[in-house]
């Protein structure tokens, strides 16, 4: 109550005050929400409307207005057409390519890591460094290293005595070389979750297995790994749901290319759109990700609430 | 079993001493261990010094002259090293421009940010408003919607508004952040409501309440969200893309992508715009290494 030594107004004007704040309290609660709610409707509800709404009309980029309505039209001509579901594969693929090691190199990195205990800077610099840099610079940097015949890479391939593949040029290998820079760019984030991970366990456990003979080997299998099961999902569905939303790397790097080859689909929807400049169509493809990418994190929630019940 | 335990908990110090005088199987045990341990250790810091190799050749090239990017093979030698691939950067493009722009708007978005999700978090831990519980539920839908795949009718959006290619359109849409106001909502409801109340008694109202007492309770929240809209906002590549057409509204990611698709021989050129396009997030990661690492370890929301 020393605060209230500040302020020493008459004891009636005081009351009444309070009943006004209490009043003024209900009213501007709502106005502490209002400023974050306009631009949230504006720049996030808002789009999803006009999204469901444009992908019913056949809208253009450079006519103004919705366009001629077109029914379920965009969506019927999309599941017949092969370029979508290529972009979509391409998408899934990166996915499924991309998450494992991305999941599992971290947590090897993170369990090594912690143990090691001194210099833990250089490796947090080393491996979450490239994190923080802008896909743009990524692409140069790895362009420039897999740049045919001048690259590092392929001069690292030329003293091995190899002849080096067409990295970014090969349509089988491409995507695959967009996973290796990916993994590389990455990876610094789901090493940095494992890292907490690994700091929460409890040090006891550790200490009650060795006083029953349990090695290290086998503390590692089964305390440390069951124990980062929470993080695990964790970084495996952020993991998905950023893959599936794969766009600058691929864009930066191949345009989508060799031949359509690494197009992703985010790409397709920005190639559609903004190109061809059919928006009410690239809004069906767009509502169509925007689903799958539901799922995945309805799934996750799904998973977080079972694991969080046992 | 009890002879196990000392040797074991001591650690790896003693493990390292062990081997010199292996006796029995536990000591042949322990003495592969260590070694298999030493391996391990010794494979991760050997993959850490590779996963430095592509930041060192950018370096190495973009001090380099043109003309001696284009050895083959690849040699790291620097033969009469040269800044002059950065003086090239600055009159080839725009980049004091895009530094400036990438500035202006990342700036902007973080203090709209912190300011607009903190006050959110704050009315929903707080507030009793008719509507809230309906309110916090539709904001936490928010966190599962990718804005990458809603650039289609948010670009309409602005074009219609006649925004495209203005500072509104790069900084406006990249401000609400749902998960930034669950994040403050969550540390707000940690913080003991009654120290606000005993202020609020005194005739305090709802903005000295949040900005002189809950605010500075939070500030390690504060510090999270801020450095991690800063380095989001800043590498946003998609929408800034999409929105800065014109040269002169490009932020450094945007600017920096054209520059990807340069003609003849300019390696080192890019590679210096590569080096001055990832600066100052590598000096504000150098300087809040700390608070970026927490801030991503808090994505675990425990």
């Amino acid at each position: 109550m020393t605060t209230r030594a500040m302020r020493l107004p008459a004891t009636a004007a005081r009351s009444r005050t309070r009943q006004a704040q209490r009043r003024r309290g209900n009213v501007s609660g709502l106005g502490f929400l209002t400023p974050f709610l306009v631009l949230y409707v504006l720049f996030l509800i808002l789009p999803l409307v006009l999204d469901v709404v444009m992908s019913l009309f056949n809208t253009s980029l450079v006519l103004p207005g919705l366009g001629r309505f077109a029914g379920l039209g965009n969506y019927g001509e999309l599941f017949g057409d092969s370029r979508f579901w290529q972009a979509m594969w391409h998408t899934i693929a990166f996915t499924l390519v991309s998450t494992p090691p991305l999941v599992l190199i971290p947590l090897f990195f993170a369990i090594v890591v912690n143990r090691i205990r001194r210099r833990q800077w250089f490796f947090r610099l080393a491996f979450f460094l490239p994190y923080i840099l802008p896909s743009a610079v990524i692409a140069l940097i790895w362009l420039w290293l897999y740049e045919p015949g001048y690259g590092l890479i392929d001069g690292f391939f030329s003293m091995l005595g190899l002849g080096a593949p067409g990295w970014l040029s090969s349509p089988n290998l491409a995507l695959y070389s967009i996973v290796i820079v990916t993994v590389w760019w990455t990876i610094g984030f789901n090493f940095v979750l494992y890292l907490a991970g690994l700091q929460d366990i409890p040090r006891d456990l550790y200490e009650a297995a060795s006083i029953d003979g349990a090695s290290r080997s086998r503390q590692t299998w089964r305390i440390t790994l069951p124990m980062l099961g929470r993080t695990t999902t964790l970084v495996v569905v952020l993991q998905i749901i950023a893959s599936l939303k794969i766009f600058d790397q691929i864009y930066l790097i191949t345009a989508g290319g060799p031949n359509y080859a690494t197009r992703s689909a985010i790409e397709y929807i920005y190639d559609t759109g903004f190109t061809s400049q059919r928006v009410g169509y690239a809004s069906a493809a767009s509502l169509v990700l925007f689903v799958v990418i539901l799922v995945v994190s309805f799934v996750w929630l799904a998973l977080i609430q079972r694991q969080e019940r046992v | 079993m009890a002879i196990k335990a000392p040797l074991r908990r001591t650690g790896p110090a003693a493990a390292v001493s062990a081997p010199a005088a292996p006796r029995g199987a536990v000591a042949a045990a322990n003495w592969r261990e260590s070694l298999f341990r030493r391996a391990v250790t010794g494979v991760v810091i050997a993959l850490a010094l590779v996963w430095l190799v592509p930041v060192a050749w950018t370096l190495d090239t973009s001090i380099k002259p043109e003309t001696s990017t284009i050895i083959i093979p690849a040699t790291w030698k620097v033969s009469g090293p040269t800044l002059s691939a950065y003086s090239a950067v600055f009159s080839a493009t725009d980049l004091g421009r895009w530094y400036l722009n990438s500035a202006i708007v990342t700036v902007i978005v973080t203090v709209l940010t912190v300011i607009t999700t903190s006050m959110a978090g704050y009315a929903l831990s707080r507030g009793k408003f008719r509507g809230k519980g309906f309110l916090f539920a539709l904001i936490l839908a928010g966190i599962m919607i990718p804005p990458q795949a809603l650039i289609v009718p948010l670009f309409r959006e602005l074009q219609s508004v006649h925004l495209i290619n203005t500072y509104w359109a790069l900084i406006l849409p990249q401000v609400p952040a749902p998960i930034s106001v669950f994040i403050f909502k969550k540390v707000f409801d940690g913080v003991p409501v009654e120290i606000e109340q005993a202020a609020t008694v005194d005739g305090a109202g709802w903005w000295t309440a949040y900005a002189r007492i809950a605010l500075p309770l939070v500030r390690p929240t504060i510090a999270a969200v801020s450095i991690f809209t800063f380095v989001w906002t800043w590498n946003n590549f998609l929408w800034p893309f999409l929105a800065a057409t014109s040269p002169t509204m490009m932020t450094i990611p945007v600017g920096i992508g054209t520059v990807v698709s340069g003609v003849g021989v300019v390696n080192a050129l890019q590679m210096a715009s590569a080096v001055l396009g990832a600066l100052p997030l590598v000096l504000v990661f150098l300087f809040a290494q700390r608070q970026i690492v927490e801030g991503v370890a808090g994505t675990g929301l425990k």
